[in-house]
């Protein structure tokens, strides 16, 4: 049909518009927001790893931080031991983030539901006891620094703001492209099959628990690419971002811009760093503004920014 | 040529036998009902032939092919298609996409039709062709039935298993699931769990009768209407 073909157009329309406004307003953009803007399109591409397997599979995961720590280490620990290029560095952080998922999904998909939460998030837990206890090499709570010299391609100097922007926009709208591509797959749309009626997917055929386990890794190596590319513009490694926190942040990213849609965790990763930046203006209690602005939202749009606007305005929202 | 078999086939919940030792054959291209009270371990037993429910002891064979150990989707995978007692379809999706998931996992082995000529088809023998973007959870409950009954046509299945498809079905609808049972008769092996026994009577080549988890009958459905103890104890006066 050709309703089909021609969402997916728009789709991916809507996709490269996204991109192509990013990427024009550096232009227009002051630079202490042209930063902000760099680091919450890598904590966007976390958060798209999430929602695949959140918003489109539902599974509710607590430990995807080890996924973006691994990510981080597997990058890091290559660059500053192993004197690593960058790119060979990137390729050991998505790496180590696919293996690590793989073995986690493999565990973690023996349960369903409330033990799922837990059982990954205890994943998680021992994941960051692991790095404090490996603190001679992973530097633990403190964390190290990955030197400017290391962190450029050919003469191309990734900690540079204007550099450090454009390669955030184009990892990006990578991961927005292969996201808008997957979820209109065959594979994606029996992603959301497993999400609606899980017995009834499984009654036509489909293996569910292989479809969920490779959900685990996509989404574990997506949310570990996002690590590794922190740990690269950033220059920064350590143990915090294995912490309970880092799994609940791209949550309520998720929960905000609107789970099951691929351009949900963007706008809720811009507005939760916006809502933080702009209230701590103004007061110290900024994580109490941040908590009512979740309440009101889960009180009167409990599918999220772009859950509600593909319920109300734009239906073919993918 | 058997499509289907069992052989001793038992499902025990916890003391309670809901299906003891059943001995069933079922050959290509019959249209066969399954019959009797309620508890009588009717969706328990077909529930045992997809592999929804895992058998306590007993085999069954597919196609010649011995699918007890087989998990359910590998078993949908060999040609069974299932539709559920309960109505079980995808609520929040649209009436094309519910098809569509059941005509797309077929075509990842053969795609020598488009799949969505797979759910236009599918949809235009049920008569929802006039629906294909409507919400399915929207759809009145009749015809989330009829919906239910496309999403297994759509599969081309060589055994098509139906618990009780026409439960909550108009007059009117259930003729045309008559007309369309018939339709599919020669290349489709039908199992049909039915309480309706007009469906039943025009349908059915052979009746399969359960009670407290075993055969008390099977037959014609000549003979099974003239079969005293089944006359009494299961089709009530009323239909005799």
């Amino acid at each position: 049909m050709s309703t089909s073909s021609n969402t997916k157009l728009k789709a991916l329309g809507l996709h490269l518009s996204i991109i192509a406004v990013l990427a024009v307003s550096f232009l227009v953009l002051p630079e202490y927001h042209s930063g902000i803007i760099a680091r919450v399109l890598i904590l966007a591409i976390y958060a798209m790893g999430y929602n695949l397997l959140f918003g489109y599979t539902g599974l509710l995961s607590l430990g995807h931080a080890l996924f973006f720590a691994s990510g981080m280490y597997g990058l890091g620990l290559a660059m500053q031991y192993l004197n690593a290029p960058p790119l060979v560095g990137l390729i050991a952080g998505l790496g180590f983030a696919a293996f690590v998922s793989a073995v986690i999904g493999f565990l973690a998909l023996r349960t369903t539901g409330v033990a799922f939460m837990i059982v990954t998030l205890m994943f998680a837990q021992a994941g960051y006891l692991t790095i404090l206890l490996m603190g001679e090499y992973t530097r633990g709570d403190e964390g190290f620094v990955i030197k400017q010299s290391q962190r450029m391609i050919a003469g191309f100097d990734l900690s540079h703001a204007t550099n450090r922007y454009f390669v955030s926009v184009f990892l990006f709208g990578f991961c927005l492209l292969i996201i808008g591509w997957i979820v209109q797959s065959g594979f994606g749309k029996t992603l959301v099959a497993i999400r609606e009626n899980e017995e009834r997917a499984r009654m036509l055929g489909y293996n569910v628990q292989l479809h969920k386990w490779i959900a685990v890794v996509i989404s574990g190596t997506m949310s570990g690419a996002a690590g590794a590319a922190y740990a690269l513009l950033f220059g920064y490694v350590g143990g915090t971002f294995a912490t309970v926190q880092y799994s609940i942040f791209p949550l309520l990213y998720v929960l905000l811009g609107g789970a099951g849609t691929t351009i949900g965790p963007l706008i809720g990763a811009l507005f939760m760093f916006y809502l933080i930046d702009i209230s701590s203006e103004f007061t110290s209690a900024y994580l109490l503004v941040a908590g009512v602005a979740l309440i009101l939202l889960t009180l009167f749009a409990p599918q999220g920014i772009a859950g509600m606007l593909r319920k109300r305005v734009i239906r073919w929202l993918p | 040529m058997t499509l289907l078999s069992t052989r001793g086939l038992t499902k025990q919940y916890a003391g309670l036998t809901a299906v003891n030792n059943v001995d069933f054959s079922l050959p290509q291209g019959q249209i066969r009902a399954i019959i009797g009270p309620n508890g009588a371990g009717k969706s328990t037993f077909v529930g045992m032939l997809s592999g929804k429910i895992i058998s306590t002891s007993g085999t069954v064979t597919f196609n010649g092919k011995d699918v007890t150990e087989l998990p359910a989707h590998k078993r949908i995978g060999l040609g069974m298609a299932y539709t559920f007692q309960i109505t079980s379809i995808f609520s929040n999706l649209s009436v094309h996409e519910n098809v569509a998931l059941a005509a797309r996992r077929v075509n990842q082995k053969t795609d020598s039709i488009s799949v969505n000529q797979r759910v236009a088809d599918a949809l235009d023998r049920v008569n929802l062709s006039d629906r294909h973007e409507q919400i399915a959870g929207d759809l009145s409950y009749g015809h989330q039935r009829l919906l239910e009954i496309a999403m297994g046509l759509a599969q081309s299945p060589s055994l098509f298993i139906l618990d009780e498809p026409t439960q909550g079905l108009s007059a009117e609808e259930i003729e045309s699931f008559i007309t369309l049972m018939k339709s599919l008769a020669g290349d489709t092996t039908i199992l049909l769990i039915e309480h309706n026994m007009d469906v039943v009577m025009a349908t059915a080549d052979l009746i399969t009768v359960l009670n407290f988890g075993e055969v008390l009958a099977e037959g014609t459905p000549q003979e099974i209407r003239a079969n005293d103890d089944v006359q009494a104890a299961y089709l009530g006066i009323a239909n005799a």
